[in-house]
């Protein structure tokens, strides 16, 4: 195979988009959640678990989540980009990390729902 | 004043070194208004073998870019009084060392060539010039003053891992300086060519390229302005 110089994917825009919307997200949810908890005059297991039996927490939790998992895609996507150069190895990286955070995703949704 | 300078002639050195130069001049006021590369030309005097790229002496062709005490910039607009003992100077980082401070620039030129950077418009030239309103020809201000020097893009990190797909700051900035421009009607073939993990997105916003510019150009700026537009055309 001859070995050329390759680029024009065409894409990016939108990781490059829904990196800077997911961190948005992220810092709301970090300043609702160490607000509320810093409100509260007492913390401690009975306040926590009540706090996640509500349906409205859970979801937004769980987009917090969505939107750290995708986050951390664009993010060590990027860093693998730079630093790791046969494309082989890049794609393995990549298939391994879409893995991992499926899992988390499958994860977090079972300990939200769980408690 | 002391200066440690980077020395390497491949036909005859095994490995780079520093070498040590002394000039028989002091911070004062004899040396008030004199630049680096006034002392550089000094030393070449005493030492012949010295290899350095310069041509305007004013900051205006952008030859003698080099990193200085450890940040790139002109030797000509850079006064001696600014630079701390010793002197250190080494050549432009990231680019291959055809001889002491002279890089090879082809894969600088390469991506700059790769953004098209000349004015596309298929209509027949008018009979005078194309005329800009003085607005749209402020948009071009702070883009058209690049004089291909180097500096920002061999600053950045980005470049230094992946110069042959990553277009860099003075590419992008030339890229934008056609997109800005009224005249030119390729924008979007332009915002096509740039949509890519590579060309465009490698551009982490680190801002070493605004930091070094000896012209004081914001290529940082330019490339928000490039996924701005990408934004607009998108939603």
């Amino acid at each position: 195979m001859v070995n050329r110089v390759v680029v024009g994917a065409h894409y990016g825009l939108r990781d490059w988009l829904m990196q800077r919307i997911t961190a948005v997200l992220m810092a709301l949810y970090c300043i609702a959640m160490a607000g509320y908890l810093l409100m509260q005059p007492y913390r401690g297991y009975d306040v926590w678990t009540e706090l996640f039996s509500s349906q409205t927490v859970r979801t937004f939790s769980l987009l917090f989540l969505l939107s750290l998992f995708y986050h951390a895609w664009v993010g060590i996507r990027d860093v693998v980009m730079d630093y790791v150069k046969p494309a082989s190895a890049r794609l393995v990286i990549h298939v391994l990390v879409i893995l991992a955070l499926l899992l988390y995703t499958i994860w977090s949704v079972q300990i939200l729902w769980g408690m | 004043m002391k200066f440690r300078i980077y020395r390497y002639n491949p036909d005859v050195d095994a490995a780079p070194y520093m070498q040590d130069y002394e000039l028989d001049i002091r911070l004062g006021d004899s040396t008030q208004g004199k630049m680096l590369l006034d002392a550089l030309l000094l030393i070449k005097q005493q030492d012949d073998s010295l290899s350095l790229r310069k041509s305007c002496r004013e900051g205006v062709c952008g030859s003698d870019a080099m990193n200085i005490n450890g940040r790139n910039g002109l030797a000509c607009i850079t006064p001696l009084s600014s630079l701390k003992e010793p002197v250190e100077l080494r050549p432009l980082p990231g680019l291959p060392v055809i001889r002491d401070l002279i890089v090879d620039m082809t894969q600088f030129f390469k991506q700059y060539h790769s953004v098209k950077p000349y004015l596309i418009n298929n209509e027949p030239p008018p009979e005078t010039e194309r005329l800009q309103s003085p607005a749209q020809r402020a948009h071009l201000n702070g883009l058209y003053e690049c004089i291909l020097c180097g500096c920002c893009t061999t600053a950045c990190p980005s470049f230094w891992w992946n110069p042959d797909k990553f277009v860099g700051p003075a590419g992008l900035l030339q890229a934008y300086r056609f997109i800005a421009d009224t005249r030119d009607q390729a924008t979007s073939e332009r915002l096509d060519d740039l949509e890519d993990p590579y060309r465009l997105f490698r551009c982490h916003t680190i801002m070493n390229c605004v930091d070094v510019c000896p012209k004081e150009l914001n290529p940082t700026e330019a490339i928000g302005n490039i996924k701005d537009l990408m934004v607009r055309r998108m939603v």
